[in-house]
């Protein structure tokens, strides 16, 4: 297992920010901690969280995956359209369709990445404006709205199950399934070796392009996902959808603590990452902010948090005197330790 | 000894890469249960042999037969699943991932249908395995805050996790105390009694007649010899590698030495080398010897302006110093000549010229403006001193054998008209003309009154070229040599921390 | 032993025409005249001189930034938040409009603020050690919130008379100001990038920047000096849009990061740092310029135009990329 304690202390840290400022935006306005708002706060950056989660993927193997919200416009657009013209068609049905579009858009992307050999970033800045270029080009610019829309298709994410609405029960359940990928399968762990340091990774025998590539795929998939999520839940499809979402999914894995140059994240860091950026835009106007701080106040954030991880991240550097080295355990005192004299 | 067939074999291998043939036809058996030494000098093949076998590179030529079938090796992953593992110089290992996921990566330990990861069962391993080879590590432990020695450890430990036929160890105790070389030999051993074919790869004889059973000795990427080693002799095993005497093979000639030209006192660093205190005056070369890691090159890069963390005193021509980037360090007299050629010493993809140009920018373009003419004459004048051999100075430095890509940097850094140059490892990797040009190099630069430090791992160059030896024992200085009375068990005995001076 | 040495060493061994011919600038160039032909075959409008001149208010706003964003993107750094540059260095000149300041101070004003957004990055990359995409995500954010917690969703066009001519002047006939000005800075960029020490330097680092730091070059003050440079070109292209069209409000300039980026990979430049030249993406901006424009002739859509431009994109870097695997598989043989 890969915990140590420097990644413990920043997970709690992120944690304690948070609950900090819960708290502090409580004491201007008391009814922020209800039940209700923290719930629906969780609620509405569900789909931040679901989205941090497949980018974590991505950016662990030293890739970036500026797509993801064109990707959730075109596959939400095609469900809505769907709904829209054939509203028999069950919406589990229809989930899974949005997910195989998303794993096909983002498999596109894994295989400019991994068989072309083209820099993640120019591809997924490529397939950016693509995807919703052809946004455009199925709807012809035109809208679908609430009323085109079948009550089902509105309904599935509202519906509550035991107090929490269905889309957060999603989100955690994605949350859940990564959680237990990546500590328990090697499918998982494969994208820590790969990106930490391809070279070794190709020693022990890992197809890094080939993690890569799986990487785009779940991201595609978990971007289809939220496709249909989004225009279910504000119950309307157009091009400009989400626009410019992907960078706040970025934010919030970098401020989770996953690092760009790979190797690095914790599903944890990222969820925490997520809530702290969903804590705050739902803060903001709660405590009478104008909305025109949000981005200013996110861009700041993500500043901050990103130099507080630099820190944190910095290597102890090379050990060589004695007195210096760590990592010895406390074994048994029989056992006779490399003696000097 | 009863006669066994070979478990591994390589038949006329051939393997070439731009500009040089590094294996040329070579023969190879490994027998199980037996250590077979692979001996040579630098540029030899070994490295290039050692990757050939574990699937980096793949020949060009030639056949290997695994238990008398011929095989493919195509890439790593078919090495492991032969069961042929390799413990490499340099760690190739996660730095963010614990011991325990260090051994088992690509290995895993998994349980149920899922095939979940059985991580209380590769803890257990991984505490067992540590405790037989008696490395006082935390399984849990980040790779990252590890001493060399202790990664070696784990890459020990990952090889003895899997169950492999041949185990290849390539220079292992490069970083090990008397002690930890010791226990090496035991786990060998170990390693013998259970039936595997062993290649170890070293170029300290005491090593050699310890613990192998049978050599091969390459020269300048060709097979040369083999046998058992109760047959041979250290001389014989010598004359195979160079194939000439070595009675006087450093063309070490006499300087007049003169003032202190730098000065280091109470030069000291939070975690990697504590007390260093040295002169190095005009016409002479000063030796540093020690262990693969004992902190040499450490001192070197803070005193070239690289290290935020050290603090000391430093003089340069009895001026006092405070470098703080290398930049610092060229315009105050100092150089260096890194380890790393390709990532430190030279910008690879760019020409000779311009790499030659490149610190005296400033100097050679005082308006700002280049002006190619000159660089290319700068690149000529010193190149052809240096006899650089090129097909042109617009020719990529990555292009050039390994002996002319180091003559470069040299040349580099010769056109600054240093007061003092630091060479870290100059000839290593290098063909054996490209080492003698350099060591008679370093013999013309004292006798015009540069002063040279010479960082090696090589104890005949050191013996050979140095007036004076620092030996250096993790992170601290344990002994300074006058050249005539440094023997080479004195020297040796110091750097792998036994006896004082 | 060694050779005497019986021959001299040439400077060079490749001919003028491999240098000059076998190119990445070259096959660009052809594509842009191919497209120029195109262009003039779909529509009667084209080779009209004002609508020529038209087309290059389109996109020099964009290249003057194109230009030290290659030199940023050849250093291995990048640079995401140009457009909110230009956003906060409108506002600020539109609050000095305000204040009734004449057009030399807001103009050294819009400068200032770029150079300042500029610096900024800079040190914040350099300082921490973090790399730039993640940086300037964040100063993205940071500075276009800055214009709209200044505007909310008003919009300042109190600028002087005399401002409109940057964005709307001519300099003589048909060229227009912004384009002069464009080719002005592609040439001082072109000697700032190929004929100096500094643009060696810059090669250099991109190349190997720990090779480059070993040489003696300071290697950190370089990059800030490379963010400031963007940061003042992306002033100045504030001037010149705000000029042209003639308001500030706080969604100016949106996207337009991707476009500059990409004109600059599309240029040659390699993402990875290293390697490029002012001429390939001088050849790539007037590319990208002929596409958008002959699309808007024949009335595609603002966004089916991206659609092409990253296909474009796409195709265009996948050809080396593929050339290269072709290399490398047929050097690694069994």
């Amino acid at each position: 297992m890969t915990n140590n304690g420097l990644l413990k202390h920043r997970e709690s840290a992120l944690a304690l920010v948070i609950v900090v400022l819960i708290l502090t935006v409580a004491a201007i306005t008391p009814d922020f901690l209800s039940a209700k708002s923290l719930l629906g706060a969780f609620n509405d950056t569900s789909m931040l969280m679901i989205l941090a989660m497949g980018q974590m993927l991505v950016i662990l193997t030293r890739c970036i995956d500026l797509s993801v919200a064109a990707n959730l416009a075109l596959t939400g657009m095609v469900v809505a359209m769907i709904n829209a013209a054939m509203p028999g068609v069950p919406i589990p049905l229809l989930i899974v369709l949005a997910m195989v579009m998303g794993s096909v858009l983002g498999a596109i992307n894994g295989f400019f990445v991994w068989k072309v050999g083209v820099p993640a970033i120019v591809v997924t800045l490529g397939t950016m404006s693509i995807y919703r270029g052809v946004v455009f080009l199925l709807s012809d610019g035109a809208w679908v709205n609430s009323h085109q829309m079948s009550a089902s298709f509105i309904d599935f994410p509202r519906n509550t199950l035991i107090g929490l609405p269905v889309m957060s029960w999603i989100a955690l359940v994605v949350v859940a399934m990564l959680f237990f990928v990546t500590r328990h399968l090697r499918f998982g762990r494969d994208f820590y070796t790969a990106g930490g340091n391809p070279t070794a990774a190709f020693y022990t025998g890992i197809n890094v392009g080939q993690v890569q590539f799986k990487a785009f795929v779940i991201s595609g998939m978990l971007a289809g996902l939220c496709g249909y999520l989004w225009v279910s839940r504000y119950a309307v499809a157009y091009v400009d959808v989400a626009s410019g979402f992907e960078l706040q999914v970025v934010a919030a894995c970098v401020i989770g603590g996953v690092s760009i140059m790979g190797g690095l994240g914790t599903v944890l860091g990222c969820v925490l990452g997520a809530l702290f950026l969903g804590v705050i835009n739902n803060a903001l106007p709660v405590i009478g902010v104008s909305p025109f701080w949000q981005m200013a106040i996110s861009g700041a954030v993500i500043i901050i948090a990103v130099i507080a991880n630099a820190k944190a991240e910095k290597a102890p550097g090379r050990i060589i005197l004695r007195r210096a080295v760590t990592g010895v355990a406390d074994v048994n005192p029989t056992a006779t330790v490399a003696a000097k004299s | 000894m009863e006669q066994q067939d070979a478990v591994f074999s390589l038949r006329d291998v051939t393997k070439t890469f731009p500009g040089v043939k590094a294996l040329d036809r070579v023969k190879l058996d490994l027998y199980p249960g037996e250590v077979t030494a692979l001996i040579g000098e630098n540029g030899a093949g070994k490295s290039t042999l050692v990757k050939t076998l574990t699937g980096i590179y793949q020949p060009d030529a030639g056949s290997i037969y695994f238990q008398s079938k011929p095989i493919i090796i195509g890439n790593p992953e078919d090495a492991r699943q032969l069961g042929i593992t390799a413990i490499h110089q340099e760690t190739v290992l996660f730095d963010d991932l614990s011991v325990t996921e260090n051994i088992f990566a690509g290995n895993y330990i998994s349980k149920g249908f899922f095939k979940q990861l059985d991580w209380a069962a590769m803890r257990q391993r991984t505490r067992e395995i540590l405790l037989e080879i008696e490395a006082p590590l935390d399984h849990d432990a980040l790779l990252r805050g590890l001493s060399i020695g202790q990664k070696h450890m784990v890459a020990i430990a990952r090889a003895l996790s899997c169950d492999a036929h041949v185990v290849i160890l390539d220079e292992p105790t490069a970083a090990l105390s008397h002690h930890e070389i010791q226990e090496l030999y035991a786990i060998v051993n170990r390693l013998k009694a259970a039936g595997k074919a062993i290649m170890f790869i070293t170029h300290k004889f005491d090593e050699i007649f310890a613990i192998a059973d049978r050599y091969v000795v390459y020269r300048d990427g060709a097979f040369v010899g083999e046998g058992m080693i109760s047959n041979v002799n250290e001389q014989t095993l010598v004359e195979m590698m160079v194939a000439r005497s070595m009675t006087e093979p450093f063309p070490k000639v006499e300087a007049t030495i003169g003032e202190p030209v730098l000065s280091v006192r109470d030069f000291n660093h939070p975690t990697e080398f504590a007390d260093i205190n040295f002169t190095v005056r005009a016409g002479e070369i000063l030796g540093f010897y020690g262990l693969v890691g004992s902190g040499r090159t450490e001192i070197m890069q803070a005193l070239y302006g690289l290290s935020k963390a050290a603090t000391g005193d430093v003089e340069i021509m009895g001026q006092s110093v405070h470098l703080k980037s290398p930049a610092d360090a060229i315009a105050a007299g100092l150089v260096y000549v890194p380890e790393e050629r390709q990532q430190q010493g030279a910008i690879v993809d760019l020409p000779i010229y311009q790499n030659i140009s490149l610190p005296q920018l400033n100097k050679l373009n005082p308006f700002g403006f280049l002006r190619e003419a000159g660089e290319y004459d700068l690149a000529r004048s010193y190149g052809e001193r240096l006899q650089v051999k090129a097909s042109s100075w617009s020719q990529p430095v990555n292009n050039l054998s390994g002996g002319n890509q180091q003559k470069v940097v040299i040349a580099k850094w010769l056109a600054t008209q240093p007061k003092v140059i630091v060479m870290d490892e100059p000839t290593k990797g290098i063909d054996i003309g490209s080492k003698a040009a350099v060591h008679r190099f370093m013999s013309e630069l004292v006798q015009e009154g540069l002063a040279v430090i010479l960082v090696s791992s090589e104890l005949p160059e050191v013996m050979g070229m140095a007036d004076r030896i620092i030996v250096m024992h993790e992170g601290l200085i344990v002994g300074e040599l006058d050249r005539n009375k440094a023997t080479a068990e004195r020297i040796v005995g110091l750097a792998t921390g036994g006896i004082a001076a | 032993m060694e050779h005497v040495m019986t021959r001299t060493i040439p400077n060079t061994l490749s001919t003028p025409f491999k240098r000059y011919f076998l190119r990445w600038e070259t096959f660009l160039l052809l594509v842009t005249v191919l497209v120029f032909f195109t262009n003039t075959q779909i529509s009667p409008y084209f080779l009209d001189p004002w609508s020529l001149s038209d087309m290059t208010f389109n996109f020099s706003e964009k290249a003057i930034i194109a230009l030290p964003m290659a030199m940023l993107i050849i250093c291995r750094e990048i640079d995401l938040s140009v457009a909110s540059t230009i956003a906060l260095s409108s506002v600020c000149m539109g609050l000095a409009a305000q204040a009734g300041f004449g057009i030399e101070v807001i103009f050294a004003l819009s400068i200032i603020v770029g150079i300042g957004c500029g610096l900024f990055n800079g040190f914040i990359v350099t300082w921490f050690n973090i790399p730039s995409i993640v940086v300037t995500i964040g100063t993205m954010s940071l500075f276009r919130g800055i214009t709209y917690v200044i505007l909310g969703d008003t919009v300042i066009s109190d600028y002087p008379p005399e401002f409109a001519f940057f964005g709307q002047g001519y300099v003589a006939w048909v060229i227009s100001f912004e384009f002069t000005l464009f080719m002005i800075l592609a040439l001082v960029f072109y000697v700032l990038l190929h004929h100096t020490n500094f643009g060696r330097r810059t090669y250099a680092i991109g190349n190997n920047p720990v090779g480059a730091l070993y040489s003696g070059i300071k290697v950190n003050k370089h990059k800030v000096v490379v963010f400031a440079l963007v940061g003042a070109m992306s002033g100045l292209a504030a001037i010149l849009l705000t000029s042209r069209l003639g308001s500030t409000r706080p969604g100016i300039a949106f996207a337009w990061e991707l476009q500059i980026v990409t004109m600059v990979v599309l240029g040659g430049v390699s993402i990875l740092g290293g390697s490029g030249t002012i001429l390939g993406v001088v050849i790539a901006v007037f590319l990208m310029g002929l596409v958008t424009f002959g699309l808007g002739l024949i009335n595609v859509p603002g966004i089916v135009m991206n659609v092409i431009i990253g296909a474009m994109l796409i195709t265009v870097i996948s050809i080396p990329a593929v050339l290269a695997r072709f290399r490398e598989r047929r050097r690694r043989s069994v």
